[in-house]
């Protein structure tokens, strides 16, 4: 092989830049409050003609009553779909025809709406997106319409490797709990939804008290106070409350086998795990960096930089309200799918007994405090982030106080959280294939039932 | 350095009193050409380094080489220090990735603004050299095999997509998947990695975008730095194959386990951007005029008036080197017949050749697709890959610029000279993917 040779000063270069330190940026967030007193984040900037509002409300598909599984998630397909004196047709073309991009998600405890319109057509937009969310309309035709589609979906999805990995484990997780049931529902608990259970759901759903807005681009604080009580002024007041049940991992150290005939084995791994809330998050936070966080980080390093295992493989915390775990998941040829989870399992024997290494946790809070920058170069990207800040009660100053809440963390808490997070015995894996040298200890639960 | 090329705005004529975007472009003595798109608005910055070389420009048994040897520019780059690049990259916060498709190879990282000089330094070492030890070639062999297992060999719908693909083309050499036949990438050794590498990754065949918090001239200081002594390879322009004339359809069926839910397409070939230039602007019209969302002819039509369909639409991919595809998918209501479908979706074809598009249906398009021009300038990385994708599947800076103008003078009557140039059946693909009997 030929060997090249740069000059020196190159290498020397990378050193000088390394010693630098990262730049200070600051992001302007205004706290506005309406006449109304609905309050808001916003990042104002008129660079764009572009304006973006994400409304985040504090319950979701948790809310589906049993038996009308994946109500909410219907829901969030039909707000769109027609509202106030406008008919779908209507409501779509003025949406399209005008590039307005209106949009709702559920998840299992929250519900988001997304709005992205051009300054010079926002005033339709927030119209639209009003009557959407206060007089939606769920005529028969696009329900039926939305219903098929969905149910197609669940076709499409139901025999995937990842589809069926997810479904085992997420049943074998938290039997009975809300938390496994589909968040889009069953073919036959679709079929039961009617126009009036839509029609009971939206106010309950979409209510004032513990909604969270956040805004970024062409608007004047002014204007988005105005622009919320518009919006949102005449929503019922309080959401339905939903008690869920705290739940725990029901079969920690369980390995699952669900018999496919693929390639490849899909596995899914984890155990319990610790919430946004715990003293020890960002000890977390860092260690999870250390162990998944892409190039050179353990899992990835044992797995795929030195073995050729996998194509990828991923672990970090899935956060629930009344629930956390830490969960993994990689894939893998059948044939080297036991000795993909011995690795991993000897990668957090490791982690636990002996923590992270000093240059690990230099690189990993490095990587935290630098990439920040990063996820505010869109505006969907600054919306998500001042929502998430606003979930998590972190104060509007989070971004600043950041970086001193990572480096306050030491390598003695870093080990001691390691030993606490990180339990070889308790992980549980959902196999997925046909993988030689893999014992079972349990049978796979029934999925959903079948359409 | 020659001198500055051309300094244009893409957002000219926005009603609103905005920064435009500025897209600036200059061209080093040893051939690379660099694009500076400077938007102040986050303290970041994205580099884009483009080649031009793809998967299509494989020697015949070599599929998969170009995806293998992006994946070992990964492990090749030499940085002077303990680490690798990918770890200094991580140190800054940097976030990094590349892709490959038929026409091209890109390498990115975004890293906040005042670390520029890291990313760009060392991106312009593993131009400059390769070296892959064998153990590491063997490992990434491994992974990239099982890339193709987690994208393709696990997936029927891919499977069958990949076959449909093969089917497209007779000679043309967009019928090989980019990740490569499985047997073929088995059989790629370390020569033909750096063969490869040393055939094409020159400044000579290579574009870098700079977008986000930066000056053009400072993206000028820093090029001729850290590319600036890079030799110029001699490399000649891409010669690829011609696609004989097509004269019969194609069919493919298959059944699966795996799929639940039935579904339908069909492709004909049609020039893109280098191909036929005016001819893609009034596909990208027409693409938007039959398949725009939900008030698209095709989903209107199937989907909420005759109820045949769940999903109907059509898409168009106008930046390729050589010919491209426009193509129809549509997925069927309970108990519609594939056949149904086809039929409906060819009597929206047939209308289309026999009426055209209303005036109405051609301004609300085009409107639509000038604003989105707007809303994709949000994000700078974005812009950087669009810009990028089109320079090095032939398109110019100028023709960049004025696409907005271009896409604005399509009148209805290219529309339909254009689609009566394309639909036509024996030039086409039609692929139909149902669950396996029960």
């Amino acid at each position: 092989m030929k060997q090249r040779s740069f000059p020196r000063w190159q290498c020397l270069a990378v050193l000088v830049m390394l010693a630098w330190p990262s730049t200070a940026f600051a992001l302007d967030i205004i706290p506005v409050t309406s006449p109304g007193g609905i309050r808001a984040w916003l990042v104002e900037d008129h660079r764009r003609p572009i304006i973006t509002v994400m409304v985040r409300f504090p319950t979701g598909s948790v809310a589906d009553p049993a038996g009308r599984e994946g109500l909410v998630h219907l829901a969030t397909g039909l707000f769109d779909e027609g509202a106030g004196d406008l008919a779908s047709d209507a409501f779509r073309a003025s949406l399209e025809e005008q590039s307005i991009a209106l949009g709702f998600a559920a998840r299992r405890e929250s519900l988001t709406m997304s709005l992205m319109t051009l300054t010079e057509t926002s005033d339709l937009a927030f119209k639209l997106a009003h009557l959407a969310l206060s007089r939606p309309r769920f005529d028969p035709g696009p329900l039926e319409r939305v219903r098929n589609q969905v149910i197609a979906g669940i076709r499409a999805r139901r025999e995937r490797p990842g589809t069926i990995t997810w479904r085992t484990w997420w049943t074998s997780a938290f039997p009975g709990h809300p938390y496994s049931r589909p968040l889009r529902g069953t073919i036959d608990s679709l079929r039961r939804i009617t126009r009036d259970d839509l029609l009971a759901l939206a106010p309950d759903l979409l209510a004032r008290d513990g909604v969270l807005v956040a805004a970024v681009g062409d608007i004047t604080p002014d204007r988005l106070g105005s622009v919320l009580d518009d919006m949102l002024g005449d929503l019922a007041g309080s959401p339905v409350r939903v008690p869920v049940p705290e739940v725990a991992h029901a079969r920690p150290g369980a390995v699952t086998v669900v018999d496919r005939d693929l390639a490849q084995s899909v596995i899914v791994f984890g155990h319990d795990g610790i919430g946004r809330d715990d003293p020890d998050w960002y000890a977390a936070v860092i260690l999870f960096e250390v162990l998944a966080g892409g190039h050179g980080s353990r899992l990835r390093k044992e797995l795929r930089e030195t073995r050729g295992l996998t194509y990828s493989v991923s672990a970090g915390p899935v956060l629930f309200d009344h629930a956390a775990l830490v969960t993994g998941r990689v894939s893998t040829g059948n044939s080297r799918a036991a000795e993909t989870i011995a690795h991993i399992r000897a990668v957090w024997r490791d982690f636990a007994a002996n923590g992270p290494t000093e240059q690990e946790v230099h690189d990993a809070k490095e990587y935290i405090k630098g990439s920040r920058a990063l996820r505010l170069a869109s505006s969907p990207g600054i919306a998500r982030t001042l929502l998430g800040i606003q979930v998590a009660e972190l104060g509007i100053d989070y971004l600043d106080r950041q970086p001193a809440m990572v480096d306050a963390v030491s390598m003695h808490d870093l080990r001691r959280v390691a030993a606490r997070l990180f339990r070889e015995r308790e992980l549980a894996f959902v196999v997925v294939g046909r993988p030689s040298g893999v014992e079972a200890t349990h049978h796979a639960p029934e999925g959903p039932p079948p359409g | 350095m020659l001198a500055v090329a051309v300094a244009v705005v893409l957002l000219a004529g926005s009603r609103s009193e905005a920064d435009p975007l500025e897209i600036a472009g200059f061209r080093l003595d040893n051939g690379l050409e660099v694009v500076v798109i400077s938007d102040h608005r986050a303290p970041v910055v994205t580099q884009m380094l483009w080649y031009r070389v793809g998967s299509a420009d494989e020697e015949p048994g070599k599929s998969g080489l170009a995806h293998l040897v992006e994946h070992l520019m990964f492990r090749g780059v030499r940085t002077g220090e303990q680490v690798d690049a990918s770890t200094l990259i991580k140190r800054i916060g940097g976030e990094e990735n590349a892709f490959t498709s038929h026409d091209y190879t890109a390498y990115h990282q975004t890293v906040v603004s005042n670390r520029l000089d890291v990313i760009m330094q060392l991106e312009a070492r593993r131009m400059a050299g390769l070296e892959v030890p064998a153990a590491d070639l063997e490992i990434e062999r491994k992974v990239v095999l099982e890339e193709r297992f987690v994208r393709v060999a696990n997936s029927d719908a891919a499977r069958f997509r990949e076959q449909v693909n093969a089917a497209t083309w007779l000679a043309y050499p967009y019928r090989l998947p980019v990740i490569g036949w499985e047997h073929e990438i088995r059989a790629l050794e370390l020569d033909d990695v750096l063969e490869f590498h040393r055939r094409w990754y020159g400044p000579d065949n290579a574009v870098l975008v700079l977008a986000g918090d930066l000056t053009e001239a400072r993206a000028r200081e820093l090029a001729r730095r850290y590319y600036g002594a890079i030799p110029r390879r001699g490399i000649a322009p891409r010669s690829r194959v011609r696609e004989p004339e097509q004269v019969v359809p194609r069919r493919l069926a298959m059944r699966s386990p795996q799929v639940g839910q039935p579904s339908w397409q069909r492709r004909y070939i049609a020039p893109g951007y280098a191909t036929g230039l005016d001819d893609a602007h009034a596909l990208e019209v027409l693409s938007v005029v039959l398949g725009g969302g939900t008030t698209g002819r095709l989903y209107r039509s199937l989907v909420v008036e005759q109820k045949l369909a769940v999903s109907a639409g059509c898409w168009y991919r106008g930046d390729a080197l050589g010919p491209t595809t426009f193509g129809f998918y549509a997925s069927p209501s309970p108990g519609v017949g594939l056949d149904v479908l086809e039929a409906a979706v060819e009597a929206e074809v047939n209308r289309l050749l026999a009426e055209g598009v209303t005036a109405r249906e051609r301004d609300t398009a085009v409107r639509r697709l000038r604003r989105s021009v707007i809303l994709e300038s949000d994000t700078v990385s974005g812009s950087a890959r669009i810009i990028g994708a089109a320079l090095v599947t032939g398109r110019s800076l100028e023709a960049i610029r004025s696409w907005p103008e271009r896409v604005a003078a399509v009148t209805v009557d290219d529309i339909r000279r254009v689609a009566a140039s394309v639909f036509r059946l024996e030039r086409s693909v039609t692929g139909e993917l149902r669950p396996s009997r029960p």
